[in-house]
Parts: C-alpha cells; structure tokens; sequence
C-alpha cells in the first residue's frame, strides 16, 4: 500500500516536471534594454481560500494555489518575482488570509500582491494590509515600470453607510452576480497618485500596470468592469507602450484600446463562464479574445490555472500554464498592434470545445 | 360476453361525466387572474430555486452552485437530456445537478422530485429563457 503510494505520488511529480519543461517560453531578446536583462515572471491569482470550519478549507481551492506554488518553484530559469493578483482568500477572514499566506510562503522568490474584492470588504484591507503591504504602489525592473492598483474600490455611501455589518458586507460583494454589489473604481484619490507616479516616466517606457478587475467595461453584471476605466486609460494612453493584467474574471481575456493591451490571467480556483452564455444581458467580451475551453467540472483543476509572463518586446507575453489542459500563449503582435492567441487566433483553428453558450 | 360489459360500463362512465360537464365549470377555461396566480407561483419557485443556489449550506463545505454558474450560467439546461461523456450515457440536468451536490459541493444528492430540485432546475431553465431546445447538443 504504502510503496504503491510512494510510486504513485512519484510519477505525479514526474508529470508535472514534465508539464513545466513543456511550458512554451518566448525567448525574444529585449528591445529595449540588454539582452541579459531578459527575465520572467510568475503570475498567480484568484485562489479564494475558503474557510469551512475549525482547520477546515475547502480542498478543491486549495489545491489549485498548492499546485501553482510547487510548479511556479520548479521554473529554470528561475522568474524574477512572483505577483498574486488578488482574491487570495473567498470571505476575507484572518483564516483565510493566514492560510493563503502560509501558502504563497512556500514561493522561492521576491513576491507582490494585487488587492482583490474578496480581500477587502470584511475589513477594508485592514489585515490583509498588515500581511502583504500597500494597497497600490509602484516599482522598477530591467527597465519597465510596474504599476499596483486597487481597482476593486466603490463609492463611499455603498461602503460604509449601506450594510448593518461587516460580514454582510463581504457576502454582498462576495457574491459574482448579486444585484446588490457595487461597481468597481479606482477613485480620485488612487488616480491623482497614479498621474503623480507617471510624472517622471519617460513616454517610451515600457508599462505593466497590475489590477484585479479589468480597467476597461466587459461586462457590467458580474463586475467584470472598472467604472472610471476611461479616465485611467487616459492618464496611461500617452505612453507607447502600456500593458494592463488583470484576475478576478476567471478565463483567458485580451483586447487593445490605444496604446494599451489588456491581458487577463487564470484562477488557481474555480473557472468562470463567459459573459455571453449568460442568455439575459449584454456583454461586451472585446471581439479579439479567443475563449479557453469550456471547463470540464469532472476534472476539477481544469479549466483553471497560471501564468509564466516576459515583457522582452516591450509588450506582455503571457504563457499559460492551464491544469489538465494544452497550455496556450497569448503574446502582442507588433504587426497586428494587439495581442493574439499564437495558436487559435484565426477562427478557422476553434475548436468545437471553445465554442461557448 | 366480457367484451359486452365494459362497453356498457364505459358508456355509463361518458354519461355520468357528460352530465357533470354541463353542472361544473369547463375545465378548459381560465382567468387573466388563474394565469397571475400561476405565474406567482412559478416565480415564488424561481425564487427558492435562486436562494438554493447561492446557498453555501446546500452542500457540507459551503460552496455554493452560484460560486461556478453566475446567473446558472454554463449550464446548459436547454442540451438536456443529452448524452454525458464523463458519465456514459445520456442523462437529465436533475442528474447532472446532483454530481454537482455530490463532488464539488461534498453534499448528498436529492430525489429527482425534492422540492428543492424542482426550484433548482426551474431557476437554472427560467435565467435560460428564450433560448431554444437543443436536447443532446455539446
């Protein structure tokens, strides 16, 4: 039994190995700085650790973080960082956070958190503060200036005078398609940073801006949606070359507006459905994006996942490392002037399980 | 001889029902009102059917259906019954609802006629409405 095990366990870590050296690395030398300074970086979001009871959580979700962490640390060469983009925990709770902290504290390596809506509303980022740091800021590497941005934020009355209590609150907001949330924004107070951070940027250098929900409008029920994007993107748009990643939806999303590409990144939990099989609302799924698969809940990593990132072109290539699944890559063509899918992006190359309804 | 009697047991059963069809009401004659309190019911269904879904309780471990399937969307009740591939034959959404309360949700499954499966699958048909029949469609 217990060598049956061991050799069990064995070839599962055989498999992921093998699963990692299969990932599909850019190697495109770096326009814009030396060549040795090409580097990667880790990106893994959405694990929504969700506390049942006692030293219970919710195993499916668990996994999904556990397994991102142990392949992110087998990468060669090793990323330069590892950023977690939000909705670390699902209802907010010191329990949660601790146990996604102790987590994400097995990573090898530098690591920076994005703020998702899932972190916040029980106490306004209070504890989550004191595990991870600021809620936005901004840092350089190699040559590109990154960007952190609270983007799940809403308006002061829906935040502070509308819930008798904390707990209902986080369930509200907890809630993807619950008509009594609130959409998302930046704020004046986080964009007059954001223009003051900019202020000494040369225009030609390369951005990645870092949020957990799009800053661009998708689709307005499930909060997939930043309701002053326009007003973000316009302090971006005067930069040449600008990058926008982001979690919370779930699924594989990429557009361009301007200067600025848009890429989203996978859940390590749970997959979501895109916004047009919802049959009684309009979506605005930005027409570039090639869905992923449609998810098959008997095998409960798929359809989930994360991602190995470079930014060698100036623009971001986003390798996706998807769990029971053929990993795809979604990188900028300069030709095109927006991001494509390397393998799917013609229509003719769908395949009958990307077709979503 | 036997032939003999049932028809005439069948006759006296037509006479008895035409005599009470003209004492009653038409059977087949309903109200705006009727048709209010019918829909109210449904929708009152609907609504449980909703609460079920975003019920963290519904399984052991607090996941809820809604966690996956926002609006029970990806769903797909309109591809019912349809031939389940996972599971090797073709099946009804009620069955597909119950693996969902068994594996991800660590629950235990319904009777296909629990009132709470009645208001699941009204819910998920009724945020599907409009969309055409498609039993069988991948």
């Amino acid at each position: 039994m217990s060598s049956n095990y061991s050799r069990r366990s064995f070839l599962r870590t055989a498999g992921t190995v093998a699963a990692v050296g299969a990932l599909p690395v850019t190697w495109v030398e770096l326009a814009f700085a030396k060549p040795e300074d090409n580097f990667t970086f880790a990106y893994i979001s959405d694990s929504h650790i969700q506390h049942i009871r006692g030293n219970k959580f919710v195993n499916n979700w668990d996994r999904g973080l556990i397994r991102a962490v142990a392949e992110t640390n087998l990468i060669s060469p090793k990323p330069d960082f590892v950023m977690f983009g939000g909705d670390l925990a699902q209802l907010g709770t010191k329990a949660e956070l601790d146990h996604g902290a102790g987590m994400l504290s097995k990573l090898n390596g530098k690591l920076r958190c994005v703020m998702g809506e899932h972190d916040y509303y029980l106490d306004l980022g209070e504890y989550w503060s004191k595990l991870f740091g600021p809620q936005y800021y901004s840092f350089d590497h190699k040559g590109v200036h990154f960007v952190v941005l609270n983007s799940i934020l809403t308006t002061e009355e829906w935040t502070h005078n509308r819930w008798p209590t904390a707990e209902q609150r986080m369930l509200e907001m907890a809630g993807l398609d619950n008509p009594n949330g609130s959409p998302f924004m930046v704020g004046e107070k986080q964009r007059e940073w954001l223009a003051k951070d900019l202020s000494g940027i040369a225009k030609d250098t390369p951005i990645v801006v870092f949020s957990h929900s799009p800053i661009q409008k998708i689709f307005k029920a499930w909060n997939f949606w930043t309701d002053d994007a326009e007003q973000v993107q316009a302090l971006l748009q005067p930069f040449s070359q600008v990058n926008v990643v982001y979690g919370h939806v779930h699924q594989i999303q990429y557009n361009q507006i301007g200067n600025l590409s848009f890429n989203s990144v996978m859940a390590t939990a749970w997959p979501w459905p895109y916004p047009q099989t919802y049959a009684q609302a309009e979506s605005m799924l930005p027409k570039l994006t090639i869905p992923m698969n449609r998810a098959d809940p008997f095998f409960e990593r798929d359809a989930t996942g994360w991602q190995l990132i470079d930014v060698n072109t100036g623009r971001v290539s986003l390798n996706y490392n998807l769990y029971s699944n053929r990993p795809r890559t979604v990188a900028f063509d300069p030709k095109l002037g927006h991001p494509v899918d390397k393998q799917f992006q013609t229509e003719a190359a769908l395949e009958p399980n990307q077709v979503q309804y | 001889m036997k032939k003999e009697i049932i028809a005439s047991g069948l006759a006296a059963v037509v006479g008895l029902s035409l005599s009470l069809w003209t004492a009653t009401a038409r059977a087949d004659e309903f109200t705006k009102q009727d048709v209010e309190r019918w829909t109210g019911q449904f929708m009152g269904v609907v609504a449980q059917g909703r609460s079920l879904w975003t019920d963290g309780k519904l399984g052991t471990n607090g996941v809820a259906c809604a966690q996956c399937h926002p609006n029970a969307a990806n769903t797909h009740p309109e591809t019912y019954p349809k031939f389940q591939k996972q599971i090797g034959k073709v099946i009804t959404l009620p069955e597909m609802i119950n693996w969902c309360l068994r594996n991800p949700l660590e629950g235990q499954p319904l009777a296909l006629d629990d009132p709470k499966m009645t208001a699941m699958v009204a819910y998920v048909t009724y945020e599907r409405r409009g969309v055409k029949l498609e039993p069988g469609k991948h």
